[in-house]
């Protein structure tokens, strides 16, 4: 095996956080691809820049997607990362392993790639970095095989214009605070819709994420097109016993609690919590911050977002308000309605590349929430329209109509 | 060994044994039998050390964590490393969070020592929670992707390597959360973390014209420029770049290989500050700009460590108790920021594309 001086990328085996480099060392000691990869990331680092060609289209038979193809634009020199194929594939719910699962995926990716993987993609993927075209087949057998028990099968996750892999933040398997259970969510989403995943029928991508609470630890509000965040409807349980406790570890309650409540609704006279719950938004600041004494109660749900999209091309949007509470109990078949409706309004309207974010801004809220069969409510908006054109059909103005008939025959104003 | 030991599989045995559409295996067959028996029961958490926090279910049963940084990127035989050390003290239980941490999920206390001294003892940093920096989200870089800017992966380590203490132990007002996306496409949630880097074009897209017409759909690359800087080109069966309308956003790359806007002296890093996922207090917030461009120098990128250094201990000066980045800022005012910083106020900083109006001032009431 041809063995590269590395001189610039040795620096980055010094220095106290984990090293990149000496991973892909490890993984080149034995493995010409991860050997050559090597190879071409100390020539991009003399040079200033990558050599990884744009896209190709490659794959494994009845999918069109979940390998991303890779090829390297300098195989002369490089001839081992000449294919160099990304294979996405598909996480459990929460990204929770056993050893015995993982041995199985790096002895899938050691025999057939570089021996390098990602722990984990940005959607959310396992990554086996690196392969040619004749393994893809081979690789798909094996992660998929009938021979195999269940819990050693997986399968490739999405890419390209489909449904990309859902992803969960680890909710009630490990967290006091999630409103429903994000990973069986994700895990009935994800199954679903497989064809969604695996044969790109959208006019762009598409994610979900899976948020147990306003933490948002899996970042839902702001990676998905579709954030279900987790919410509850009834008051926060208070212990005052644990308030006590919590002040006498040395937390000033009035000023790291009281007065950072964003709608001032909590109150502390140096005995008693108390908390006007109808004012409260439940955004977790004060459970977090006293998590002993605090917790919430009653019915639990998800707000359901809708629309964000990184900067590319007009800029970006965090995800809109649009069911300000679903319940989501298995099978959660509110929620996989709800997509298939925005799918097929998304599809019907949208150009190459639009995600459902910018379509909402470009055929207008109303258009995407008469689709999906979505009253409007004030939950929806920070605040209403600032200027005086707007959009009337024919029967609103006919509603208008018959109240003023109404208030006329009673003598009543209807606001 | 795997399923299928060393053997690998023909072409022709994959026909055979390949099934589609099966999905990921079911998670609940790999979570540790103390989650299992209190799942959706769990009552409370304390964080014991940066690196070790304990969950207590409602029947009184706790399951520890233990935090260990990664590179994201792992060798087979890392993983392989670190499934021995999970046999040996979480009955082969562990997962990963978000932002690509391992979680060594143990269920007996007496283990959790030995096992932090193991980690210890073989190099892992441990650490990431609670009010302080987790590991970076990032994208590829040059390691894999076709249209980075930048290296993501060398920056990231040199980053981590200055700011590892805020890993490991020291605490900051509140969490701080760092990314990374190689280009303007920003794969991972740049745009709404604490400090993130940005890497970024700043020349216009070379076309080449003998390949354009033959490789892509002219209307297609039209379509693609949010600035409507590209437009036909008949004569050469292409297309033109108007330079004062691009942005070098490098869409038109994305959709068609003919446009080139790398460049090794004009590709660098641009710096966003004050972004938020999550809802606590207020609600997201989008990261902004402030430093509009630093050229790459690798292999450690000095001045961007530097500059993300300055602003993180500028942030564990001034900000109150669980202000976040973006609460401080919000809260002193950005001409306050610049002027604490010392961070040099450009033209760059000026939205003139989308976000204009929302973002000028309005108000002579400000700072000096």
């Amino acid at each position: 095996m041809k063995k590269y001086e590395t001189p610039l990328l040795d620096e980055l085996e010094k220095g106290p956080f984990p090293s990149f480099v000496k991973e892909i060392k490890r993984a080149a000691a034995k493995n010409v691809m991860a050997n050559d990869e090597l190879g071409q990331l100390e020539y991009s680092y003399k040079t200033n820049r990558g050599y990884w060609k744009h896209g190709g289209i490659v794959g494994v038979l009845g999918y069109g997607g979940g390998i991303i193809g890779r090829y390297s634009m300098l195989p002369e020199m490089f001839p081992e990362v000449k294919f160099f194929h990304t294979v996405r594939v598909n996480q459990p719910s929460g990204w929770f392993y056993t050893t015995e699962v993982l041995r199985e995926l790096t002895d899938i990716c050691d025999k057939y790639g570089s021996g390098i993987m990602n722990f984990h993609g940005s959607t959310g993927d396992i990554i086996f970095l690196g392969t040619t075209t004749e393994n893809l087949e081979p690789i798909f057998a094996e992660l998929t095989s009938h021979e195999k028990p269940r819990h050693l099968r997986f399968d490739l996750g999405g890419s390209g214009s489909a449904l990309r892999t859902p992803s969960a933040c680890n909710g009630p398997a490990r967290c006091e605070w999630t409103n429903y259970d994000t990973l069986e969510a994700c895990h009935q989403i994800t199954h679903e819709f497989q064809d969604e995943i695996h044969r790109p029928a959208f006019n762009y991508k598409f994610k979900f994420k899976f948020a147990g609470c306003a933490c948002d630890c899996v970042g839902s509000i702001a990676r998905s097109d579709c954030s279900v965040i987790g919410t509850w409807k009834g008051p926060i349980l208070i212990d005052q016993d644990a308030v006590k406790w919590h002040e006498k570890k040395g937390m000033n309650i009035q000023k790291e609690i009281v007065d950072m409540c964003p709608t001032e609704c909590i109150s502390y006279d140096g005995k008693e919590l108390k908390i006007d719950n109808d004012e409260c938004v439940r955004c977790m600041h004060c459970i977090a911050k006293m998590h002993h004494a605090l917790k919430p109660s009653g019915e639990r749900g998800a707000t359901i977002c809708i629309g964000n999209k990184a900067p590319i091309v007009i800029g970006t949007i965090i995800s809109h308000v649009i069911i300000p509470f679903m319940k989501m109990e298995p099978p959660f078949t509110e929620l996989k309605e709800l997509g298939r409706k925005i799918w097929d309004w998304w599809d019907e309207h949208s150009k190459p590349r639009e995600r459902v974010g910018e379509l909402i801004e470009f055929q207008g809220m109303r258009s995407f929430l008469e689709a999906i069969g979505v009253e409007p409510i004030p939950q929806m908006i920070k605040e209403p329209r600032r200027d005086p054109f707007f959009f009337f059909k024919d029967e609103d103005i006919m509603r208008v109509k018959e109240i003023e008939k109404e208030e006329k025959r009673t003598g009543k104003f209807i606001f | 060994m795997g399923f299928y030991g060393d053997r690998k599989i023909t072409a022709e045995e994959a026909k055979k044994l390949r099934e589609t559409d099966i999905g990921p295996p079911y998670f609940r067959d790999f979570l540790p039998p103390v989650i299992k028996k209190n799942y959706g029961r769990w009552k409370e958490h304390d964080i014991l050390t940066p690196g070790l926090m304990v969950h207590t279910a409602e029947s009184g049963d706790k399951i520890w964590t233990v935090r260990v940084a990664t590179p994201r990127i792992m060798a087979t035989d890392t993983v392989r490393e670190v499934c021995d050390i999970a046999d040996k003290y979480c009955d082969g239980h562990l997962r990963w969070t978000s932002r690509n941490n391992i979680e060594f999920l143990v269920s007996e206390e007496k283990k959790v020592e030995p096992l932090q001294k193991e980690l210890k003892d073989r190099g892992f940093l441990m650490g990431g929670i609670g009010p302080r920096i987790s590991n970076i989200v990032h994208t590829q870089g040059w390691v894999h992707c076709h249209g980075a800017a930048t290296d993501a992966s060398g920056i990231v380590k040199s980053v981590m390597d200055e700011l590892a203490d805020y890993f490991t132990t020291k605490e900051l007002p509140n969490k701080l959360r760092l990314a990374l996306a190689c280009c303007p496409n920003m794969c991972g949630a740049v745009h709404c973390s604490d400090i993130a880097i940005v890497a970024i074009h700043t020349i216009v897209p070379k076309v080449d014209h003998d390949k354009l017409g033959k490789i892509c759909e002219i209307p297609t690359a039209i379509a693609s420029c949010p600035t409507k800087a590209i437009s036909p080109y008949p004569e050469k069966k292409s297309v033109k770049i108007k330079d004062e309308k691009c942005m070098y956003c490098g869409n038109c790359f994305t959709v068609c290989p003919a446009f080139d806007p790398f460049d090794t002296e004009r590709d660098g890093c641009a710096i966003v500050v004050g972004g938020k996922i999550n809802c606590l207090r207020t609600p997201t917030k989008f990261a902004r700009l402030v430093v509009p461009f630093i050229s790459n120098r690798p292999p450690r990128w000095p001045k961007v460590v530097a500059t993300i250094k300055h602003i993180v201990e500028l942030y564990a000066k001034h900000a109150r108790k669980h202000e976040r980045v973006g609460e401080w800022i919000d809260r002193i005012g950005w001409e306050r920021f610049f002027k604490l910083s010392g961070i040099t106020f450009t033209y760059q900083c000026i939205d003139d594309f989308t976000f204009m109006r929302e973002t000028l001032r309005n108000a002579s009431t400000f700072k000096w």
